[in-house]
């Protein structure tokens, strides 16, 4: 029983952390119309960001500078928010593509980057030795993970929260607005380009929470983690959900996530040996048709956006 | 340093026939398509398929052209696996891409194109197995060309670079000199003053995947002969290439050329300065130069 229940927490906990990169990825696409292709390179900057600040020293290593965890966490958040800013910078001036392909750029480049700079953040080997906070008062069982769990939980909300807020606000207005209709948009004297540079890094910030949350569950990150694939599964996620509707993205990361390991795991009981070798090739061919299925089939998501329509317009109709 | 140049003419050869399918289909159906690089490895495996099986059929065709590697079995694979993979790439865009372009906006299409990737990569793994794969055993020794300063080339290379250059004078021909070429630059400049004048717009569309196919098929062969074959080619091929169309600019097809070839020596040269493990990673830094100095690249116009 306690296996089931703390299995439970496992899976919610890790859900829930890619929930939020998920919000972050919706505020990038479902609400401002930005596809980033490299949301692998945010979340993995604000995992490195956080154990770098937050762990203890490590022998030909930089970084070890054992911060508070929250200012850790914080500062990790600001790496991810300072790499988005200088490729939204170069990128969001021109058209559509160029974001889509320095983004990819930038999640292969930083993925390389950290496979090979092992006097930055141990390389292929990734960084170890980072103590996760309060855990000599909690130990490193059940208790500890559930706590972290609801840390997680908290902080989930408070973005969902945040974000609900933000798509009401006059600011969430103008982002819909850009991704309508930009000349409109300009005709009225907004700037385009700079709110979507600021919508760009706010999301790719949330990106970094997620990612700095990841990291100090694992108490461990390395290049394995930041893999195009992860990018893959939380656009999945963000595309089955519904993109534009904050409830539908932590839904659709639950769902995608969920079918996730339960297709690994049916995967590594029933089939047979020789086929396991290819138990990641399988699950991304399924991944991949469930992503071209939605996006023909149903491309608004299983929780489509609820379009908000001004009150004279509907007066009118 | 020399032999960093050679080998960057050679595999910007290589990027620059995948470039140029990519440029084309980016230009009219403006989307960033992430699964052409896939096209590659389809080329160079369908490739590999007949070359086996030619050789099984006809025994003769399958003993190398001296000083080559190159057999003729495979000299007729490629041209099989150029028309096959043109039609795949057709297929593929019935199957997919056309229905999503129906459904929604363009980005939609290049997250569509995320997906096909990941679809045909694995079960390209699926298939032929995850282990590299060679289109010939033999091992045929590089030449020494000089010793000061110190160049090796490979007879293969020498092929690759020589039948790329010609695949490309022949688009040339077809793109100057010939009705079809006229309304696909006709096509490319303004859609529909195009149809209003007669051009099908459809049929161009089939042509351009068709070509862009083809060469990409070439592209996956050539890399196929001159590295291995494996189902990641692909994956580590797309940066590369876009970075090709970036510098070239979007849309231009001699830009995508002059730009692989510029990708090519860049990421060759960059490994006097830089350790080889960062070779992956060159293309973004040329991406982001590109982006600084000159965002709509060598070629290409302003558009929003």
């Amino acid at each position: 029983m306690i296996g089931v229940l703390s299995y439970l927490v496992f899976f919610v906990t890790v859900a829930s952390i890619l929930s939020i990169a998920v919000l972050g990825l919706n505020l990038q696409w479902g609400n401002t119309g930005l596809f980033n292709g490299g949301v692998v390179a945010f979340f993995g900057a604000g995992a490195y960001g956080t154990l770098i600040l937050g762990g203890s020293p490590q022998a030909n290593q930089l970084g070890g500078f054992e911060l508070p965890y929250l200012l850790a966490l914080l500062g990790g958040m600001v790496i991810a928010g300072l790499v988005a800013w200088i490729v939204g910078l170069l990128t969001l001036r021109l058209r559509h593509d160029y974001l889509a392909i320095a983004t990819f750029g930038v999640a292969v480049a930083f993925e390389n980057f950290m496979r090979n700079a092992s006097w930055l953040a141990g390389g292929a080997q990734g960084i170890r030795g980072f103590e996760r906070p309060l855990r000599d008062t909690l130990g490193n069982g059940f208790a500890y993970n559930a706590l972290f769990l609801c840390f997680v939980l908290v902080l989930l909300i408070g973005t969902y929260l945040f974000l609900e807020r933000l798509i009401q606000s006059p600011f969430g207005r103008l982002l819909r607005a850009i991704r309508e209709d930009e000349t409109a948009a300009q005709s009225l004297g907004k700037s385009p380009s700079r709110i979507r540079l600021t919508s760009f890094v706010a999301g790719s910030v949330i990106m970094g929470l997620a990612g700095g949350l990841y990291a100090t569950f694992y108490a461990f990150i390395s290049p394995q983690d930041v893999l195009p694939i992860l990018t893959f599964q939380i656009w999945a996620m963000l595309i089955v959900g519904g993109a534009g509707n904050n409830k539908g993205a932590v839904m659709g990361t639950f769902l995608i996530w969920g079918a996730w390991t339960a297709s690994g795991w049916a995967l590594s009981r029933f089939a047979p040996l020789d086929v396991q070798l290819y138990t990641g090739s399988i699950q991304f061919v399924l991944i991949g048709f469930v992503i071209v299925g939605m996006l023909m089939w149903r491309p608004q998501g299983l929780f489509p956006e609820k379009l908000v329509v001004s009150q004279s317009a509907r007066s009118k109709g | 340093m020399i032999q960093n140049l050679v080998d960057g003419v050679l595999v910007g050869s290589i990027l620059s026939l995948g470039a140029i399918g990519l440029t084309m289909a980016m230009h009219m159906l403006r989307f960033a398509n992430f699964s052409h690089a896939e096209l590659l490895s389809i080329g160079a495996y369908v490739a590999l398929v007949f070359d086996g099986l030619f050789a099984a059929i006809y025994p003769a065709l399958s003993s190398a052209i001296q000083p080559l590697s190159l057999t003729w079995s495979l000299c007729a694979a490629i041209l099989i696996s150029m028309a096959l993979t043109g039609l795949s790439a057709v297929l593929i865009d019935r199957l997919v891409f056309k229905r999503v372009r129906a459904k929604g906006g363009e980005l939609s299409m290049v997250f569509a194109s995320f997906g096909v990737a990941m679809i045909l990569r694995n079960i390209l793994g699926l298939i032929f197995g995850l282990n590299p794969k060679l289109y010939s055993q033999d091992i045929v020794f590089a030449i020494v060309v000089s010793r000061d300063p110190f160049l090796l080339i490979k007879p293969d290379q020498v092929f690759t670079l020589i039948a790329a250059l010609l695949i490309m004078v022949f688009l040339h021909l077809v793109l100057s000199r010939t009705t079809f070429g006229y309304s696909l630059r006709a096509v490319a400049e303004n859609p529909s003053l195009a149809q209003v004048s007669g051009i099908n717009l459809d049929r161009i569309i089939v042509l351009i995947w068709l070509i862009g196919g083809g060469l990409a098929a070439a592209a996956g062969v050539f890399y196929g002969l001159t590295n291995q074959i494996n189902p990641v080619l692909g994956r580590d091929l797309v940066l590369p290439i876009f970075a090709a169309t970036i510098v070239g600019g979007i849309g231009s097809i001699y830009g995508a050329v002059l730009g692989g070839f510029l990708v090519g020596l860049a990421s060759n040269l960059a490994l006097v300065i830089l350790p080889s493990g960062y070779s992956p990673a060159v293309p973004f830094l040329i991406i982001l130069a590109v982006l600084i100095i000159r965002p709509h690249g060598l070629f290409g116009e302003e558009r929003t």
